[in-house]
């Protein structure tokens, strides 16, 4: 006979609590545990700390922030000249800060560029903002897009008219590459959609070409292709203007990078997501846009942004086919000969630019992450 | 072999697959009757597996003729999207949409394939989460759910197409023991309720309750078929007593 105990099970306990370091106690087991970790972090601090210094007093201190203009009207750099190596001369930004963002964009017509600026922010804020990922955000990219030309453009509304050649600075930095991405993305998962295909044998070996071709070659030779060797192709008169050319080859250059990024997410489903598709009757596209796209995209998401990341920067490889996008400008501004001499103020302010689409595209990814994994975590 | 009768809900005849030199599957004749419910036993690497994802076409024969519900299987993609249509099935591994809800999960199909209207397919879908008896998991995720629930989300997923056939490959295989009960016994209300069911399965217990016939496989071929209670009380071959022994041996 065997008896029948009673287990009453045991209750939860709450986790015990870390006794949370102090600052002293933190720095004191993290920075200074043994003497090699002491003289390490004595060694990065000395640095560190000369280098701030160094910097704050150059850029803030002993820097020069504009310059007296003479009895005619021009600008008189020797402030700038007697702090050389010792100080920054912001000056050169104060006068220039306009050239820069707009290029040769006629001075008193940039307040035109100044809006597409703002209304290329509003969109990404938009676009960025999942309660508005909806059928209407096409419209609302349309709509600021045609805007965005008309503003460029102009010659009607009472606009003066602007050719393209004089257009210029961040406006067309933002155009290369919200353009570029905007149309290079839908291209990227056809095409790695097709490279997979395998019942369209002739689809796979066009993509396959494709890919191997564009990847295979440096982003400036393509971009030489397309303003030089393009024309000389195409019957006179009939011919697509240069900035046109460009946004094509920065298109299928970007198309084919991010195309191998969609095939790798694609690769990373089980079979049994495609198998799951297929037996419930769904068609190819529905089987890819309701099943397979929405977790093979979001499983890409790092290597998709840090895609992007490169390519917003690599637009700027666009100078050297003459097209005034931010980067060309500020190196045309620097060809003035009283504003030669100093360069670094220029090239940190547009590292700071570029540093600030970068650094938004990579936080705003975080976060999307985070978000769509919620659902997915398994 | 008798010509396939006109009433018979999948007639295969003389199928044959190899994966490469594998012969995996070789002239399998065999033809399952409306509300017929069949399962499929035999050791691992028999080809049942094969066999059950033929039929819809998951995997492609290269010899025979496989008929489901009046149409042949061929590369005609409409036959093809009509018998998906009429035939469920449910995998060893669930394969649930891991982005969707649950709901949504059974929804999909309904409102995409047969274009239902999204609120009757979400009350048919109700309907049969209730009858799988998960109505209160509709808004969670399948990561948030337990293996045999899933796989009851699963059975319920198949179920919202209406289908006339439903296929079951190794459905319990990837579940703890104590999950396997609450699938089984979602199986065995849909074999009451008269749906014609094609199970690959190792739940002996499953067979004798709700099987009508019982074919043992090995090798790529049919070995033996009967009703269950020939198939284990009398088994006729030597392969399929070896394998009811190794079987039974962990009962």
């Amino acid at each position: 006979m065997s008896t029948t105990v009673n287990h009453i099970p045991m209750p939860a306990r709450a986790e015990p609590k870390l006794l949370s370091l102090g600052p002293l106690e933190w720095a004191r087991t993290n920075l200074f545990g043994s003497i090699w970790s002491s003289l390490v972090t004595l060694a990065l601090g000395y640095f560190t700390l000369k280098f701030a210094v160094g910097f704050i007093d150059w850029a803030l201190i002993k820097s020069v922030w504009t310059v007296q203009s003479d009895a005619a009207g021009k600008l008189d750099p020797t402030a700038c000249r007697i702090v050389k190596g010792e100080g920054a001369c912001w000056a050169v930004i104060w006068d220039k800060y306009r050239f820069i963002l707009f290029g040769r964009y006629p001075y008193d017509e940039q307040w035109r560029g100044a809006i597409v600026i703002a209304l290329f922010l509003a969109l990404f804020v938009i676009s960025a903002m999942r309660r508005f990922w909806r059928k209407e955000l096409a419209y609302i990219w349309i709509a600021i897009l045609t805007t965005i030309g008309v503003l460029m453009w102009g010659g009607v509304f009472g606009l003066v008219y602007v050719p393209q050649d004089l257009w210029g600075g961040l406006p067309i930095t933002l155009i290369l590459s919200t353009f570029g991405l905007a149309f290079a993305f839908p291209l990227a998962v056809l095409v790695a959609l097709g490279r997979r295909s395998t019942t369209l044998p002739a689809v796979k070996f066009i993509c396959v070409v494709y890919i191997v071709l564009i990847r295979g070659v440096p982003l400036i030779s393509l971009l030489f292709m397309a303003s030089v060797m393009f024309p000389l192709f195409m019957p006179v008169g009939l011919n697509p203007d240069k900035l046109l050319r460009a946004q094509v080859a920065i298109i299928l250059f970007a198309a084919a990078f991010l195309a191998e990024v969609v095939r790798g997410g694609l690769q990373s489903l089980p079979k049994g997501q495609y198998e799951a598709a297929d037996a419930l009757g769904l068609t190819y596209w529905q089987k890819m846009g309701q099943i397979i796209l929405p977790q093979a995209l979001r499983t890409v998401i790092p290597p998709l942004v840090n895609t992007f990341i490169g390519f917003f920067k690599d637009t700027s490889l666009v100078l050297i086919i003459g097209i005034f996008d931010l980067l060309t400008s500020g190196k045309v501004a620097l060809a003035e000969p009283i504003w030669q001499a100093y360069s670094t103020e220029v090239y940190l302010m547009l590292a700071l630019i570029y540093f600030c689409f970068c650094f938004a595209m990579a936080r705003y990814s975080r976060g999307l992450e985070r978000e769509l994994g919620r659902s997915v975590r398994r | 072999m008798t010509p396939p009768d006109a009433g018979a809900a999948i007639v295969l005849d003389k199928v044959n697959k190899w994966f490469g030199p594998l012969h995996v599957l070789r002239d399998i004749s065999m033809s399952v009757g409306l509300k017929e419910k069949i399962v499929i036993c035999g050791p691992s690497g028999s080809g049942k597996s094969t066999l059950i994802r033929c039929i819809n076409r998951l995997e492609v024969h290269q010899q025979g003729t496989i008929i489901v519900d009046g149409t042949e299987l061929t590369d005609d993609l409409r036959a093809l999207d009509t018998i998906r249509r009429d035939v469920g099935m449910v995998f060893q591994s669930f394969n649930l949409f891991p982005h969707l809800t649950i709901l949504e999960n059974c929804t999909l199909a309904p409102i995409w394939v047969r274009k239902m209207p999204k609120a009757e397919a979400e009350a048919v879908a109700m309907e049969l989460l209730t009858r799988v008896k998960i109505p209160e998991q509709a808004k969670k995720y399948p990561g948030q759910l337990s293996g045999g629930q899933q796989q009851r989300v699963a059975i319920a997923r198949a179920l919202c197409m209406k289908p006339k056939i439903m296929l079951f490959d190794e459905p319990t295989s990837a579940l703890d023991p104590e999950m396997i009960k609450e699938v089984l016994d979602t199986m065995i209300s849909l074999a009451e309720d008269g749906m014609t069911m094609v199970c690959v399965t190792h739940e002996m217990g499953f067979a004798r309750q709700v099987a009508d016939r019982v074919i043992f496989m090995d090798m790529g071929e049919i070995v033996e078929s009967g009703t269950p209670h020939e198939m284990f009380e009398n088994p006729q071959t030597d392969r399929l007593q070896l394998f009811l022994s190794q079987i039974l041996r962990g009962h």
